[in-house]
């Protein structure tokens, strides 16, 4: 009788090396070679400290989406209007730093107050999306796919319109502020120590909020079985709302670290498409807090690897995407063989 | 003058809605046998790359159009194989191929931005063509915006007229009294997406052959069609009539948006181009909100007069999915 325990990592090795392959093929059809490939990025990502500074940078919004994403999923909800829940969140920040620049307010206190906003707007996107599903029936899918689109709008329409540059309005973005009101950097690098705190603490906060607690408890009662619970007495939608609500604030955390920390203005992709990259790693994470930071790691590598492709090998970089994309799928897949094939004893009994 | 201004843009919004009618009626004919394949967006995109590439490396636009009807079949396959045979979750596998194509587009399609094409010609219908305003709006396009014609009023009377749509409803509705009248749901289910997917995949090649000609990347503009494709379906309700409705008003949309642009000058064209969003969000709002229980005791408490009106129109807005949408069958 196999342990179902190594039935488990077997099968999830066996996807990462089908997930390789495939890879592989994909370089091969597009006249590359593969290992040379494959070895840019992992020079491009780890090969000096700056990189690995640059990793970590992406790894901050990566993993706060990711652990925001961690409490919906635990509730049952796909919350794929995470995307403009990020743009919602800097939107806010960089209207409360351009609102408060020039007052008498000091810097620091402006910057809390701008993330704080950040954290108000991507709250106040996802309970949008929260209430549609709730009180208009309207699957938090579409109503998140949606307002991700409507997000889009409300940002450009800031860059060209309202917020635009003096002079002549472009896609590079809003005009950058001054350095007072940027996030602290490690000297020498582009990473945040204040940012990279928040993200340590988002990762900390929400295991415990989801492993440690009764809230945690009955949220999962919720997502999995949402008519029991109710019929327990546990308030369904109130729950629902709030785990909306917390992931927004997570996501617009995120969105006010891309402003503060790394671009220090609003531009049009500020959200970069992390939001869609921490659906991926809840899923291959399989929903458990405690991977949910190292797979943020290892796809935050992935995309910054991939950067440098582009200018010396002629490949698109889109690979990175392809590359956690795949992975994502052969584990879904690895996981639906292991049910219908080695679960029989579970099933019986 | 503005008669004809008119008219042109009319017939443009036929053929802007082509490929969309392709993808709502591969969609919902998924969806009636039970399975939703998430994955347009990325399908429609890869789709399209590789019908361009084909045809730009087979100078035959046939191929073009074959390949991607393939490639739309293959990633149905995926979904079928992983959510009727493997019991995945099909929200989970259908979001993670709807990334992962469109990403794989972008890498694959890169040496062939910007390359010029073959291009989808117009083939006027004779004397038909003629005919004063009808032959401008219907009768003078290419040949795959007229197959959407047809394919709308096929789809339908497939569904609803024969014995094998019948069957169709039953699998997505009842599995399990399908099965009991000698359905093999599990097989149809996997003809039935891989068909849907074939459809969905034609919509790709229409763009990149036709509508909007070329691959150029991320910057093709068709990151995002797939998703609409989607709202449409489910404010279609799943009836090609319906659905095909929700294709050319959405078409109309944009087009106002683009036309209205010189009107608004200080809206810039990205925010006119996202305007059938909400309006979506509203629609499938319209859709489900008769099913929630706030509204059934609001409408309890009304007098009987208003709330007949209110309760009819609240029915013929609503859509109601097929009720094993997304379930898997056992047979046993």
């Amino acid at each position: 009788m196999p342990n179902p325990r190594w039935t488990s990592i077997y099968l999830r090795l066996g996807a990462l090396a089908l997930a390789l392959v495939f890879i592989i093929i994909i370089l091969l059809a597009s006249g590359a070679q593969p290992f040379e490939a494959l070895g840019y990025i992992i020079s491009g990502s780890i090969g000096s400290i700056g990189k690995i500074a640059d990793v970590l940078g992406a790894w901050i919004p990566l993993v706060l989406v990711s652990t925001g994403l961690l409490i919906t999923f635990s509730a049952g909800l796909w919350n794929i209007g995470i995307e403009g829940q990020i743009m919602l969140g800097a939107i806010f920040t960089t209207g409360t730093i351009r609102l408060l620049q020039d007052s008498p307010v000091p810097p620091p206190l402006v910057i809390v107050l701008a993330v704080l906003a950040g954290m108000l707007g991507g709250a106040l996107w996802a309970a949008l999306a929260g209430a549609l599903k709730t009180f208009g029936g309207v699957n938090e899918i579409f109503g998140g796919l949606g307002l991700n689109f409507v997000a889009t709008a409300i940002s450009l329409w800031l860059i060209f319109g309202p917020w635009k540059r003096p002079g002549v309005a472009s896609m590079s973005g809003t005009e950058p502020f001054d350095a007072a009101f940027r996030l602290a950097t490690f000297p020498g690098f582009r990473l945040s120590p204040w940012a990279l705190g928040l993200g340590i603490l988002a990762v900390v906060v929400v295991y415990f909020l989801l492993r440690g607690t009764y809230f945690g408890l009955r949220l999962k009662a919720v997502g999995k079985n949402p008519k029991a619970s109710y019929l327990l007495g546990i308030p369904t939608w109130q729950y629902m709302m709030l785990a909306f609500v917390l992931c927004g604030a997570l996501g617009g955390l995120a969105g006010a670290m891309q402003v503060t920390g790394v671009y220090h203005r609003l531009i049009p992709s500020i959200s970069s498409g992390y939001g869609y990259m921490g659906l991926m790693i809840g899923m291959l994470v399989n929903f458990h807090p405690f991977w949910a930071a190292p797979v943020a790691l290892f796809f935050a590598a992935l995309n910054i690897g991939s950067i440098q492709l582009p200018i010396v090998l002629k490949l698109d970089s889109a690979l990175a995407g392809v590359l956690q994309g795949v992975l994502v799928l052969f584990v879904l897949l690895a996981e639906g063989v292991r049910q219908k094939y080695f679960n029989r004893k579970a099933a019986s009994s | 003058m503005s008669t004809d201004i008119l008219l042109f843009g009319l017939a443009g919004v036929l053929v802007n809605a082509a490929p969309i009618i392709f993808a709502v009626m591969g969609e919902t004919i998924s969806e009636r046998a039970g399975v939703i394949n998430l994955s347009m967006n990325g399908t429609i995109l890869l789709s399209a790359m590789a019908g361009f590439v084909v045809s730009v490396e087979t100078n035959s636009l046939v191929f073009g159009f074959l390949a991607g009807a393939i490639v739309g079949a293959l990633v149905a396959a995926v979904v079928a194989f992983s959510s009727i045979t493997l019991k995945v979750s099909q929200v989970a596998v259908g979001f993670v191929l709807a990334i992962t194509c469109r990403d794989l587009s972008y890498f694959l399609g890169n040496p062939y931005m910007g390359d010029v094409g073959p291009r989808l010609g117009l083939a006027p219908i004779p004397f038909l063509s003629e005919l004063p305003i009808v032959g401008t709006l219907l009768f003078r396009h290419d040949i795959m915006t007229y197959l959407s014609f047809i394919l709308i009023f096929l789809a339908w009377g497939y569904i609803f007229r024969t014995h094998p749509g019948l069957m169709l409803q039953g699998i997505g509705e009842r599995p399990a009294a399908a099965f009991v009248r000698g359905a093999n749901v599990n097989r149809l289910r996997y003809i039935y997406v891989i068909i849907g997917g074939a459809l969905i995949g034609l919509a790709g090649p229409m763009y990149s052959l036709s509508v909007k000609a070329g691959w150029k990347g991320t910057i093709s503009g068709l990151d995002g069609i797939g998703w609409i494709a989607l709202a449409i379906t489910i404010f279609g309700g799943w009836n090609p009539l319906r659905a095909a409705f929700g294709a050319y008003l959405f078409a109309v949309l944009q087009w106002l948006g683009l036309a209205l642009q010189p009107v608004l000058p200080g809206i810039p064209s990205q925010v006119l181009q996202v305007a059938p969003f909400p309006l979506m969000i509203l629609t499938l709002l319209l859709v489900n909100i008769g099913d929630t229980e706030w509204v059934a005791r609001m409408l309890a408490s009304l007098p009987d007069s208003s709330r007949h009106i209110v309760e009819r129109i609240l029915r013929a807005l609503r859509a109601k999915p097929p009720a094993s949408l997304g379930v898997p069958f056992e047979s046993d």
